[in-house]
């Protein structure tokens, strides 16, 4: 989960000061500030629980030891591809961190209700734009088609079934990736109807799983090259 | 040419150097509105400042990133510009002489006295 919002949140961030107009490109990148803030608090989790500070878990670990899902790793492309991406991916975040704050793993459950008003903002940004483009006339309606398309198999790999969800399900941690798919499904069908936008068929994509796993496309580790480039010249630098 | 910058993620968008002038059409620009921000429950809205969006569901979105990002904020109200009436600047002699009109204000309501030379009596009683 860190690692999707870390990455995430330095692609949207690479929208700034190139966004389509002023305030968007502000609120773009205030947005991905947030999710770098949410990526802190969730790697600050990992390390009351033993692993490393999040500077070195963010900034020191090379691609096959991420655990990032695709869609989070392709590089901005058009407008039209981030919003569509900062829509499905947000969507499912929020529906992520509200499974998790009833889950009986006490610190995550405290970070989820932290992030609830932020979350709100976002998928409430996200869907008054898919809204406002699927719409409005056929050049926009076509661009968002497009983008869906693109982004839908990369989404479902937010969803990657792991080999430790009977655990978690079983301690009352997470209800697990199915429920969270499904809930998510229904919710972006939802606006996305509203804006006379057609999911594809479920059946006929392929998911592109691979990320929890460490496997991720060729856009990760030169991405990871350039975020990482300050830090890797001193990385016991005092900032 | 395209810009080169120190900046990777400029250098990559191929930005022209000597971009074509793009004249700007008259009514190229969306409409604006002015944003009132609320700092907590009960206050008045404070005027923030204005922004420009297309309709009133992408300029409340907008608001709260331009005018709603920092300090405390519990509430944000978009008006469209062109609906804010207003006095003309020059009609400011309309307000001249107000200064000369100090039985208008309420400061010569001390209430601070009253209340003091309330409490006093009480105690004395």
């Amino acid at each position: 989960m860190a690692d999707d919002e870390l990455i995430l949140g330095h692609r949207n961030s690479e929208w700034t000061g190139l966004g389509p107009i002023l305030e968007e490109d502000i609120a773009f990148s205030s947005m991905a500030q947030d999710k770098l803030g949410h990526a802190l608090a969730l790697y600050t989790v990992l390390t009351k629980m033993g692993e490393s500070d999040p500077d070195t878990l963010a900034f020191s670990r090379n691609e096959n030891k991420l655990k990032c899902c695709h869609l989070v790793e392709f590089p901005i492309g058009d407008y039209a591809f981030s919003l569509m991406r900062h829509f499905l991916f947000d969507e499912a975040e929020a529906l992520r961190f509200e499974m998790l704050s009833s889950s009986s793993f006490e610190e995550l459950a405290n970070v989820a209700k932290k992030f609830r008003g932020e979350l709100k903002y976002h998928t409430m940004h996200a869907e008054t734009w898919i809204n406002q483009l699927g719409n409005s006339n056929e050049e926009s309606h076509a661009k968002m088609q497009s983008a869906l398309n693109e982004c839908f198999p990369l989404s479902l790999g937010i969803f990657e079934p792991s080999d430790f969800e009977d655990v978690l399900k079983e301690s009352k941690v997470f209800e697990g990736e199915k429920v969270l798919q499904e809930r998510w499904l229904q919710r972006v069908g939802k606006v996305l109807e509203k804006s006379n936008l057609k999911l594809p068929d479920i059946i006929t994509v392929t998911p592109s799983y691979g990320g929890r796993k460490g496997y991720h496309t060729e856009y990760l580790q030169p991405m990871l090259d350039e975020m990482t480039e300050v830090y890797s010249i001193d990385p016991k630098a005092e900032w | 040419m395209s810009i080169k910058s120190l900046d990777p993620r400029v250098t990559r968008e191929s930005l022209p150097e000597q971009p074509d002038n793009i004249p700007i059409k008259e009514l190229n620009h969306w409409q604006t509105y002015e944003v009132f921000h609320q700092a907590k429950k009960g206050d008045h809205h404070a005027h923030v400042g204005s922004l420009h969006a297309p309709n009133t569901e992408m300029a409340v979105i907008l608001a709260k990133e331009q005018f709603a990002r920092r300090y405390k904020c519990v509430n944000v109200w978009v008006v469209k510009t062109s609906d804010v009436f207003t006095t003309d600047s020059e009609d400011e002699d309309i307000f001249e002489t107000n200064p000369e009109k100090i039985y208008r204000e309420a400061s010569g309501y001390k209430v601070m006295d009253r209340i003091n030379k309330f409490k006093l009596d009480n105690k004395v009683s």
